[in-house]
């Protein structure tokens, strides 16, 4: 047993038996980071704050919503829009934040594919990243289902069907998801389950993956510089702040980081206020109708781009095309064979491919809520084609790359 | 080295917006038919040319035209003859009090419906007279006199007992122009009237038994039972609903639901009457949203002032 004396202090009491000096040295003041980054280093804090967002705004709305066909509707539009004071509030910030989590979480990606932060040591960060993007689309689509409006319903009835898998025509298997024929009191109850608390625990679980991943390979830099981290903090320890490559997490990096979160908040509770229909879509203020089919059904803007992949083919190519596109992102790692872990601008080719690839995710995204006639479907057509080859030309056009 | 984070912003928001374009005003303008606003004008309706005679319409309304057959004039002292129930059985949606008709709708539209109610309404689709289909309120064919004069009467009468246009409320221009056919639950409006607290729940069930009464006679009369507008301000918004009120027929060819005829200022406390049961906290949300914002920007003041002290050491 661990030797105990009598405490001088609460912080010496405490250390004595946590060791916080310690852990706050580790996990802060002596947690390097490197100097030589920009404001896009700062979109993990940014998330961090998001889905803290998130989470508080979710536990208020989880109060008073009811998981109940008959009153979803009612209690997320009547009892928390109306008569719970500020109801509304945590809907907005909630459904907003939904979104722009998105955004960011797209944003932290490219960076990541931009700067070459997946190589090198680093794929369990890219790998343990995409699966919480996976598991952020499965909790923003169960979320989706909630309010049980139109959109809920008919995006529900949609992608549930896509488990049949086309030509296998495994119906029994989109049963046992739904828990019913079709979407109904099953299929809420348990879609309510998993956004509330498997998925929010999976997700917390894999945010601490994440954060470990990052540990031992360190934070990239924005000129893909290897930097000797041991020998780093020694100069800065010792008092060549300005001299040294690296800085401390805590307060150097959360400084700036605090910053840019400042500067996002702005933007964010601009939406919040007065700019939230892009994603408060007006079609799910519609109760659910399992009678009335909408025009025009559309996931959310953020999974428009796999959506588009998945519809300008039969329903059999489509799928494997559609299954391709979601396993893809996460082989980056292995699918990029130059050694070189420098920005995409030093990379020739890859360049190129990096550019395209965001602009034709881009046309995707735009072509799968366009609806598919004319000259949008051919767009369509190309640009999930275009996506695929992107992919399968990858391993060539970098194994070929020059030493930058 | 060079500071390329101006730069990177510039492209990160450049390719934002450009994403947040497609798939937002663009997307819709495709996937939604625009229906411009003709600000109420009813411009292929005829303009009253005569000066109305209000005393000379109370006779018309009251006698010869016997608009009072079916219609209740609450404040001229004519009370419906029947409940709202049989009403709508005998005509299918239950004839609208005219007490404040001369404030909530257009004059020319007045005059209109009165001589050719399915033409002011554009429900001609449905009610075709040379093929035996009479519109449920009948044409008034003039009383002996000037046809354009008596009508012009009538519609002098009916403003000179009106409440002023100022006047008209949220609530008095969505009962009267749209409530006997649209219930707003969340409002607690039915077709047959505000459902009242009631005491003992075999009142409260009587009550909804004859809301469904109502409906079973206007679902007949529709084709099928006009949708509760309780979310339509958040589901559809305020163009729409305003273009819709304006002409129907413009948004959904082929659609039961009549051209109303209100008022441009009526078709605005309708709106209001629809924001108020739908974005109840709108003013509360306006109001809270500046403050944030105010909070937010010395938060970020703030942040950047702490970036730039804890950073001095570091360049």
């Amino acid at each position: 047993m661990a030797h105990f004396t009598k405490a001088t202090s609460v912080k010496d009491w405490l250390n004595q038996r946590l060791a916080i000096e310690t852990v706050e040295k580790v996990m802060a003041s002596e947690y390097w980071i490197p100097k030589n980054i920009n404001f896009l280093w700062a979109m993990g804090m940014v998330l961090a704050i998001t889905f803290s967002l998130l989470l508080v705004s979710g536990i208020f709305l989880l109060m008073y919503y009811q998981p109940d066909v008959k009153d979803a509707f009612y209690s997320v539009n009547y009892t928390i829009m109306r008569d719970v004071d500020y109801g509304w509030l945590w809907r907005h910030i909630h459904g907003v934040a939904a979104s722009v989590v998105f955004l960011i979480i797209y944003i932290h990606m490219f960076t990541g594919i931009y700067y070459g932060s997946y190589k090198k040591g680093r794929e369990m960060i890219w790998v343990s990243g995409m699966l919480l993007f996976v598991t952020f689309s499965a909790e923003a689509f169960s979320g989706y289902m909630l309010p049980w409006g139109q959109m809920s319903y008919w995006a529900g009835m949609v992608i549930t069907n896509i488990f049949s898998l086309g030509g296998l025509h495994l119906d029994g298997l989109v049963e046992w998801i739904r828990g019913d024929y079709v979407p109904a009191q099953a299929f809420l109850t348990r879609f309510f389950m998993l956004h509330v608390l498997l998925l929010p625990l999976a997700i917390m679980g894999l945010i601490g993956l994440h954060f470990a991943a990052l540990r031992i390979p360190h934070v990239n830099n924005q000129d893909g510089e290897e930097i000797d981290f041991e020998a780093e903090s020694k100069k800065y320890l010792a008092g060549d702040t300005a001299g040294s490559k690296v800085i401390r997490f805590a307060n150097d990096f959360m400084s700036k980081d605090l910053m840019v979160v400042g500067f996002f908040l702005i933007f964010f509770f601009y939406l919040v206020f007065f700019q939230y229909g892009f994603a408060l879509d007006p079609v799910n203020f519609d109760p659910a109708d399992g009678l009335k089919t909408p025009a025009h059904i559309y996931p959310e803007w953020y999974f428009l781009w796999s959506y588009e992949i998945l519809r300008p083919f039969s329903v059999n190519i489509g799928l494997v095309a559609f299954g391709f596109a979601q396993v893809i992102f996460v082989l980056l790692p292995w699918l990029d064979r130059s050694p070189n872990a420098v920005p995409a601008s030093r990379r020739g080719m890859f360049k190129v491919w990096f550019w395209v690839l965001l602009v034709d995710m881009i046309v995707l995204t735009a072509m799968g809520k366009l609806p598919p006639e004319g000259i949008f479907s051919t767009i369509g057509l190309v640009a999930a084609l275009l996506f695929i080859v992107l992919w399968i030309a990858l391993p060539f056009i970098t194994k070929n790359e020059k030493k930058a | 080295m060079k500071n390329k984070e101006p730069l990177i912003l510039v492209v990160v928001v450049a390719f934002t917006l450009l994403t947040y374009w497609l798939v937002e005003p663009y997307a819709h303008s495709v996937m939604h038919k625009h229906v411009e606003s003709q600000n109420f004008a009813y411009a292929d309706l005829k303009p009253l040319t005569k000066t109305g005679n209000a005393a000379a319409g109370k006779d018309l309304v009251m006698g010869a035209a016997a608009c009072t057959g079916c219609h209740s004039i609450e404040k001229a002292g004519m009370p419906s003859a029947m409940d709202a129930v049989s009403a709508a059985a005998s005509y299918g949606v239950n004839p609208p009090d005219l007490s404040n008709a001369g404030a909530i709708y257009d004059a020319k539209f007045l005059a209109d419906v009165i001589v050719n109610p399915a033409h002011a309404l554009k429900v001609e689709h449905k009610f075709d007279a040379s093929k035996g289909k009479m519109h449920p309120m009948a044409p008034f064919a003039g009383a002996g006199g000037e046809l354009e004069q008596e009508v012009a009467d009538m519609v002098a009468y009916l403003q000179s007992i009106a409440v002023k246009p100022d006047q008209v409320t949220p609530k008095m221009a969505y009962e009267n122009a749209c409530g006997r056919c649209h219930s707003v639950s969340y409002e607690k409006w039915t077709q047959i009237g505000e459902k009242p607290a009631f005491k003992f729940e075999k009142d409260s069930l009587a009550f909804d038994i004859k809301v469904l009464e109502y409906q079973e006679s206007l679902t007949k009369y529709m084709g099928k039972l006009p949708p509760d507008l309780s979310m339509y301000i958040r589901s559809r918004g305020e163009h729409f609903i305003s273009t819709f009120i304006e002409n129907p027929q413009a948004h959904l060819e082929g659609t039961a639901m009549p051209r109303v005829g209100v008022t441009a200022d009526a078709a605005h406390k309708v709106i209001e009457y629809l924001e108020d049961a739908g974005d109840t906290k709108r003013h509360e949300r306006a109001s809270v949203g500046k403050m944030v914002l105010i909070f937010s920007v010395v938060f970020a003041i703030f942040a950047l002032l702490w970036k730039k002290q804890v950073w001095k050491n570091l360049h």
